[in-house]
């Protein structure tokens, strides 16, 4: 019997009619059309489905819809300001630290969750806050270069 | 990897005693879901189809990190791996479990699994399982029934089974405080540097008060099949003054008393999954990082307690 789910998504609130055994991945891109967090590794080990829950980095596919009822979610989607870009997103565009793009989103809201907890991070707190997150095109060189960089164009821009 | 096909009722309580009435009428047909990360991946694959999913993750009662001098360290079992360790307290008073955390998976496997949940799929790869152990941990069960408390040593049955009787509930992780000069090391191998252990050990070393020599002393394993003791090993290092040559023989030990993956598997999906993690891993591999890995780890320990 399919239960009452309510969600805030990148700010807008939400009610969805979900089967229980539906995953949080999968309202977000078939039932809101979301698409930005992908289904990569599909068991929690690659983070391309990588989604804010309650402000804290978690893997959508590996958690079914209603546990998060009541949350609120932040996707690759709710990070931009309109038209102009967010500053690790940038960030991102300036080092070259995507190609293919299929594990950005994942990568980029890794990221975002890092620097409001950690905004002035070392190198070696980069790679370890984004171990779970597999790259299969750029390397991880350009990636880390990217944060550090976006970490210090936050902290310009609270100036 | 496919969605989940069987459908199944779900509950979420907000309360232990909630939670606790509905394991009492559904347990045996139902399973207990925390994080999940373990239990949906199962039935995903259709290695379980519980009729009934009592989802815990919504009992912040169960979410606290108690502890002052007189008593023990309490984890509720719902305490997710990320908050244990970024508990100053845990930092400061039992940093070796923080090291362990920081180390588990990644940051997103962290935030949402908890402790207990870690504890209950009885993965005998997983991480917390070794080192709770040799710190003497214990578990806090609830049912209608009542209470009982039980050592975490004794709760790993075989692989992917715990000692957890259908209407009951973990409720929460306990651990002493460790004695004067003691040391604890925990080692692991996975493919991953920060990915999940794939074999892993935990040593637990305490000095005599005047002389270097090892008084008390606790070995684990994981995947040996299960998380479990080497006592034998043991027996190479206690009441001895400990060397590289001791150490290298407790090595060869437990690699030699570790049991073969198949040997305890027991029915079920349980069977289906130690074929498969047996086919990823030979037993010759597995018994030879076993016998790097304690002695890496007693090294380790052995360091930490004439520190102590």
């Amino acid at each position: 019997m399919k239960k009452l789910l309510e969600l805030t998504v990148n700010g807008e609130h939400y009610e969805v009619l979900v089967e229980p055994k539906t995953l949080l991945i999968d309202v977000l891109r078939d039932q809101l059309g979301l698409k930005g967090a992908k289904r990569g590794c599909d068991s929690g080990s690659c983070g391309a489905c990588t989604v804010l829950l309650n402000g804290k980095p978690v893997h959508s596919c590996s958690i079914l819809a209603l546990q998060a009822n009541g949350g609120e979610i932040l996707t690759i989607e709710g990070l931009a300001d309109g038209p102009n870009l967010h500053p690790i997103q940038e960030a991102f565009l300036d080092h070259w630290a995507l190609q293919c793009g299929f594990c950005t989103p994942g990568q980029i809201i890794a990221a975002k969750a890092l620097l409001d907890e950690n905004p002035n991070p070392t190198e070696e707190e980069v790679k370890t806050a984004m171990n779970g997150h597999i790259c299969r095109c750029t390397g991880y060189n350009m990636i880390t270069e990217a944060i550090l960089d976006a970490a210090k164009r936050l902290q310009e821009a609270r100036r | 990897m496919k969605n989940i096909t069987q459908n199944f009722e779900y509950f979420a309580p907000k309360t232990v005693e909630d939670a606790l009435s509905l394991l009492s009428r559904y347990g045996d047909k139902g399973r207990i879901l925390a994080g999940g990360q373990d239990l949906l991946l199962l039935m995903r694959q259709d290695l379980i189809a519980p009729e009934y999913v009592i989802d815990i993750k919504g009992i912040s009662d169960l979410d606290y990190i108690n502890f002052d001098d007189k008593e023990d360290l309490r984890i509720g079992a719902l305490t997710t791996h990320r908050t244990l360790e970024k508990s100053p307290l845990v930092k400061n008073r039992f940093s070796i479990l923080s090291e362990m955390e920081q180390n588990l998976g990644s940051v997103e496997l962290r935030n949402w699994g908890t402790v207990g949940g870690s504890l209950c799929i009885g993965r005998p790869c997983g991480d917390p399982a070794p080192l709770l152990i040799v710190l003497n941990g214990r578990i806090k069960i609830a049912s209608l029934r009542g209470e009982r408390i039980m050592s975490i040593e004794s709760f790993n049955l075989a692989p992917f089974e715990v000692d957890l009787r259908p209407d009951e509930l973990l409720v929460e992780i306990q651990v002493p405080n460790s004695p004067p000069r003691n040391g604890v090391s925990y080692k692991k191998f996975s493919q991953l540097e920060e990915d999940c252990a794939f074999t892993a050990a935990a040593v637990s070393i305490t000095l005599n008060h005047e002389k270097n020599i090892c008084d008390d002393i606790k070995i684990a394993l994981s995947m040996a099949p299960t998380a479990m003791r080497a006592k034998k090993s043991e027996e190479v290092l206690k009441g001895k003054e400990i060397n590289a040559n001791l150490l290298a023989e407790a090595g060869q030990v437990a690699s030699e008393e570790a049991g073969t993956l198949t040997e305890q598997a027991s029915k079920g999906y349980r069977k289906k999954l130690v074929k498969i993690l047996s086919k990823e891993v030979s037993d010759q591999y597995r018994r030879e990082l076993m016998k790097v890995l304690v002695e890496r780890a007693g090294e380790e320990a052995l360091e930490r307690a004439k520190r102590a």
